[in-house]
Formats: structure tokens, C-alpha cells, sequence
């Protein structure tokens, strides 16, 4: 594989042209904003959650094939799951995309292992990484009830 | 014609490889590369004559106060400046743009005034103008382009009025290419007793300028982008209104006389160049200078004219290619903007690549070209789009290197018609 093509995997392709989970979600579902300026990548999440598992989770993206696959693959990877298990999905794709030197998932990632091959482009991360910090900050405001302030990345 | 074999001898940088590919480097507009000439003035001045200027009285403060003086009437000679002392070194062309805007601005723009700018025009010739605006209930007004991607010289008339105090228009777009007719609006503008600002940091380096021909009242444009080191940039502007301004930064270097509660300025331009200047780069950009005016701006022009017209044509070939710009390197400097949309497999309608996406595979083929709003944001969304890819060549670029840029455009659409 070519190292493009191992940026450009099929399954990121894929979520690229058919995103998962398109749309939104009427209120009270929790709606969250985020954006990489630099990039002009915009998005929006929704987030329905009841007895502390996600129900559903809709997602509107603009950017680059690298941000809205991320996106449609962390929508996957989210849907039906209690939140504490998220918590680890999150912390699990953060080690994986940020530390240094080879990575062993302590669950299992399924699709989104795809994304590992974006480290080698480190301007690329921030694309991927983009739905990713929007959940986390929906997530807090869903645990302090607080309205989310939208998540601007630098 | 120039002998770009030769020229490029002169660029080490260019002798590399990137991911195994020869480098093929079209971010000119983004910044050029540096001659050796220019590389070793920078380290001639700190082995051999590093010191202040202005202020010594010994040898070495002399030698050094003479070359960065010398370089002022480089800069004049090059845009015809009537006077070198017209010629204030600022950082970059943002810096003589903000200059303008509070030394100028800040005496002349009041309420209902109106400042008249383009649609196609780079933030750092947008953003000093709204803060300005802002301050002092100003109005700022937009001259738009046409489907040509040119500016629509027939509205011009109708924007420019008699509350316009000042047109600031960039020479050259460093998105689109387009040049501008800069001559034409800065009789507009005086017809209406306003005050004409062109941002040259596209175009100068590329094709130069005459501001006594084009009558202009300021300049500004950038030394990294014409073979010149980062840190220097110019502000040229007429001596009677320079002498009528108030300073800008504040400091040493430009009074006369201090007391404690009040000073007296200094006379032009070091009234504008307060503290201690980038004095290694200064004496750089002047070896910059020369360099260009050996070539020659108008060999510097046809060439990059013979490279746009390569390049529109090879790019007009490739299908699902859209082009923002003239298309016409007559009304065109050597920048191409453009996106790219791709059909997968037969069920899919086709899908737009962000233009991210297609610099990262092109650098995979060692081609550097630049992605994104190009500091252009409000001329994207009146394009409707999030960004573009652009190449921008200069006069050590190839036919061969567009060449392999169209290759590695290839390489984009193979990776995306794997959907
Ligand atoms: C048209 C235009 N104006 C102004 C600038 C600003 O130049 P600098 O960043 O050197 O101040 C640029 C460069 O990015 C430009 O392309």
C-alpha cells in the first residue's frame, strides 16, 4: 500500500462520499457546534441521550474527506452506547491519534483504526480530531447540564 | 527569455527531493525562495559589519547605516519613488498596511466617511480598514467582481463618492491572479478627491510598479515574496502626506528632541521607523532587488505569462477542474486557483475534494502548492466554496514542474475514484 493509500483507505473514502448518520435532531436532543477556522471545517452534532446511554446522534459536516469521515465513523462508533463506554472510546482514539510510538487499543476501535494512518500527516490530525473534541464538550454539558459552547480549534 | 537553468542554480533549496520526488515548488505566493546572494548577505552583515545603525559613531555602525540606507534608494530606484526618502521599512505589507490605517487613518476617516475596497482583497487589507471603520463610524464599501473573476470596473463610479476619503485596491489578487487596472482606479479616485492605497505584495514582485506612472499615494508590499528574507516589508507614500501624519510606533530612533512630558518627531521616514529596524534583512532585500532587476520585471512577467498559459491550458484539459480566475494570462499573473470534484464507481454522482485533500496527495509527488481561504475568507463565501487549491510560480519555475503538478492532480483523482 502506498503511504496515500494508507492515508486514503477505503473506508474513509467511503464515509467520505456516504456519510453516516447525516442530519439533526429536533430538541431537547443537545446540539453542539464546532469548527477549525484555520481550515474552514464546520459541524454540528446532536446528541440524544436518556439513562445515560446515547440513543441517537445525528452530525452536518463541511470539510475535507480526513474530517467528515472521522466524523461519520465517530457517529458509528457512538450510537447505542452507554456513555461511560464512550468515555474510553475517546480516550482510546485520542492516545491513538496523539501519542508517540506504537499504540494497543484497550477496546476495541473496529473502523476507527482506519484513521491511525493520519498521524503520519501531522497538519492532518486536527481534521480528524475535529467531531471528536465537539463530543467531548457535548458530553460535559450533557453530564453538567449546561448549554455547550461551541468548540473553536486552533 | 530567461535561463531558468541558470536561475536556478542560484536557489539550493530547489535541488532537493521531497518524498523522493524532485521538488516542485508552486507556493510562490504564499513566499519565494531565497538566492545565494541574498542568503549570504544576511551572514556577511553578522560576520563582518554587524551593528546599530544611525547611532554610532565608529566604522562598523557607519558601514552598516550606509548599506540599509543604501537599500532605500534601491526600493525607490526599483518603483520609481521620486525620492528614497518616501521609502519606510516596515515588517511585512500588513504592517504598512496597519501603518496607513492608524497614522493616516486615524486623522482623516471620520464619521460617515467612506473607505472604498474590492471584493477580492487579502485580510490584511481588509482588517485594519473595518477596525479603523468601526472606531470612527466609518463606512466601508466593496467593489465586486465580475463572472470573469475581474474587478466590475462600471460599478466603480457609482461606489466612489464624495464621502470616499480613500480606494485601497490590491494590484495583483493573490487568489484569483487577477490584476487589476490600478492606474485607471487611481484616477477614479482622485477624480473624487480621494486618496489611492494599492497592496502590492503580489504584485510588485511579479511585475513590478511605477508609482509616478500610476500616480498612487501609498504602497505597500512584502520582501519575502520577491526573493527577499522574511521580517522587511515597504511602505511607500507620498512625502507631503507622510510629513502631515502622525507617527505610528513610538520610541527610539524617531524623535528629534525629548523632554519629559512631550517630543518633537523626527523627520521622514525615520518618524515611521521607530526602535531598532531588521537591518541584516534590509541590506538583504536590497541584494533581492538587484537580482530582479538583472532579470529584468519584464522578462520576470513573460515568463511567468508563458507558464500561466502552460499551466491554464494543461489545467483546462483535466476534467472535473474548475478554475477561479481570468483564464487569460494577459489579465492574469502567474497564481491559478482551483478546485476539483470527483465521479467514483458507477453509483455514486461525483463529490467535491477539498482542497486539503488534493495538497496532501500532491506533496506525496513533491509538488508544494498551497490549500485553504488564502487569507481571503469573505471572497470565498462570495464563491461559495470552503477553499481553493493554488500554484503559484516564479522565475525559477518550469514547464516541467506543471507538468508534474497535472501528473500529481492525477495521482488525487486515482485515489478518489477508488470510492
Ligand atoms: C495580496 C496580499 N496582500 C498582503 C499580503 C500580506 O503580506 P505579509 O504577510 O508579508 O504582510 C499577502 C500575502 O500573504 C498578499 O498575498
Amino acid at each position: 500500500m502506498s503511504a496515500i493509500e494508507d492515508l486514503y483507505r477505503e473506508i474513509i473514502l467511503d464515509h467520505y462520499s456516504s456519510p453516516r448518520n447525516r442530519g439533526e435532531l429536533p430538541a431537547p436532543a443537545l446540539k453542539i457546534e464546532g469548527a477549525n477556522p484555520l481550515c474552514g471545517d464546520e459541524l454540528v452534532l446532536y446528541i440524544e441521550e436518556k439513562d445515560g446511554q446515547i440513543k441517537q446522534v445525528k452530525i452536518n459536516t463541511k470539510g475535507c474527506s480526513i474530517s467528515q469521515a472521522s466524523a461519520s465513523l465517530m457517529t458509528e462508533a457512538i450510537v447505542g452506547k452507554k456513555i461511560e463506554e464512550i468515555q474510553k472510546i475517546i480516550e482510546n482514539f485520542k492516545d491513538m491519534m496523539l501519542k508517540d510510538g506504537s499504540f494497543t487499543p484497550t477496546v476495541d476501535l473496529g473502523d476507527l483504526e482506519v484513521l491511525e494512518g493520519v498521524k503520519k500527516y501531522p497538519v492532518r490530525i486536527k481534521c480528524a480530531l475535529l467531531a471528536w473534541n465537539t463530543l467531548i464538550e457535548g458530553l460535559k454539558a450533557l453530564q453538567n447540564h449546561k448549554k455547550p459552547e461551541p468548540v473553536v480549534m486552533e | 527569455m530567461l535561463n531558468v537553468q541558470k536561475i536556478r542554480e542560484d536557489f539550493p533549496i530547489l535541488n532537493q527531493k521531497i518524498h523522493d520526488k524532485p521538488l516542485a515548488y508552486l507556493d510562490n505566493g504564499s513566499t519565494s525562495q531565497k538566492p545565494k546572494v541574498v542568503i549570504d548577505a544576511i551572514t556577511n552583515y553578522y560576520n563582518w559589519y554587524n551593528s546599530n545603525i544611525h547611532r554610532g559613531i565608529h566604522t562598523l555602525s557607519e558601514k552598516a547605516t550606509e548599506a540599509y540606507e543604501n537599500v532605500r534608494k534601491i526600493v525607490a530606484d526599483f518603483i520609481k519613488a521620486p525620492d528614497p526618502e518616501e521609502i519606510i521599512f516596515t515588517r511585512n505589507a500588513t504592517e504598512a498596511v496597519n501603518l496607513v490605517a492608524y497614522a493616516w487613518g486615524r486623522k482623516n476617516i471620520s464619521t460617515g466617511d467612506e473607505i472604498l475596497l474590492t471584493e477580492m482583497e487579502h485580510h490584511s487589507n481588509l482588517i485594519p480598514w473595518q477596525i479603523l471603520a468601526k472606531e470612527k463610524k466609518a463606512v466601508l464599501r466593496f467593489i465586486p467582481i465580475t463572472q470573469n473573476f475581474t474587478l466590475d470596473l462600471d460599478k466603480i463610479e457609482d461606489l466612489i463618492t464624495s464621502k470616499t476619503k480613500l480606494v485601497a485596491v490590491t494590484q495583483m489578487s493573490n487568489v484569483l491572479g487577477t490584476i487589476n487596472p490600478v492606474k485607471k482606479i487611481a484616477g477614479l479616485a482622485h477624480k473624487a478627491k480621494a486618496l489611492f492605497l494599492i497592496d502590492g505584495a503580489q504584485g510588485v514582485p511579479h511585475s513590478g510598479i511605477d508609482v509616478a506612472n500610476v500616480n498612487c499615494d501609498f504602497l505597500a508590499f512584502t520582501a519575502h515574496k520577491m526573493l527577499g528574507p522574511t521580517g522587511v516589508g515597504v511602505l511607500y507614500g507620498k512625502k507631503k502626506l507622510l510629513e502631515e501624519m502622525d507617527p505610528f510606533i513610538a520610541g527610539g530612533s524617531m524623535i528629534l528632541e525629548v523632554w519629559q512630558d512631550r517630543a518633537t518627531w523626527n523627520k521622514v521616514p525615520y518618524k515611521y521607523e521607530a526602535g531598532t529596524p531588521n537591518i541584516a534583512d534590509v541590506i538583504a532585500f536590497g541584494e533581492a532587488i538587484k537580482y530582479l532587476q538583472n532579470i529584468g520585471m519584464e522578462n520576470v512577467r513573460n515568463h511567468e505569462k508563458e507558464l500561466t498559459a502552460y499551466a491554464l491550458k494543461k489545467l483546462c484539459e483535466t476534467e472535473d477542474l474548475t478554475i477561479y480566475g481570468p483564464k487569460n494570462p494577459e489579465l492574469q499573473g502567474g497564481i491559478i486557483s482551483f478546485n476539483f470534484s470527483a465521479k467514483g464507481g458507477s453509483d455514486s454522482v461525483g463529490i467535491d475534494i477539498h482542497p486539503h485533500d488534493v495538497g496532501t496527495i500532491v506533496d506525496q509527488e513533491g509538488v508544494a502548492i498551497r490549500a485553504g481561504h488564502h487569507c481571503c475568507q469573505p471572497l470565498m463565501r462570495k464563491l461559495g466554496i470552503p477553499g481553493t487549491a493554488r500554484a503559484s510560480f516564479y522565475i525559477y519555475n518550469t514547464k516541467e514542474e506543471i507538468d508534474q503538478l497535472t501528473f500529481a492532480l492525477g495521482k488525487v483523482k486515482e485515489v478518489f475514484a477508488r470510492l
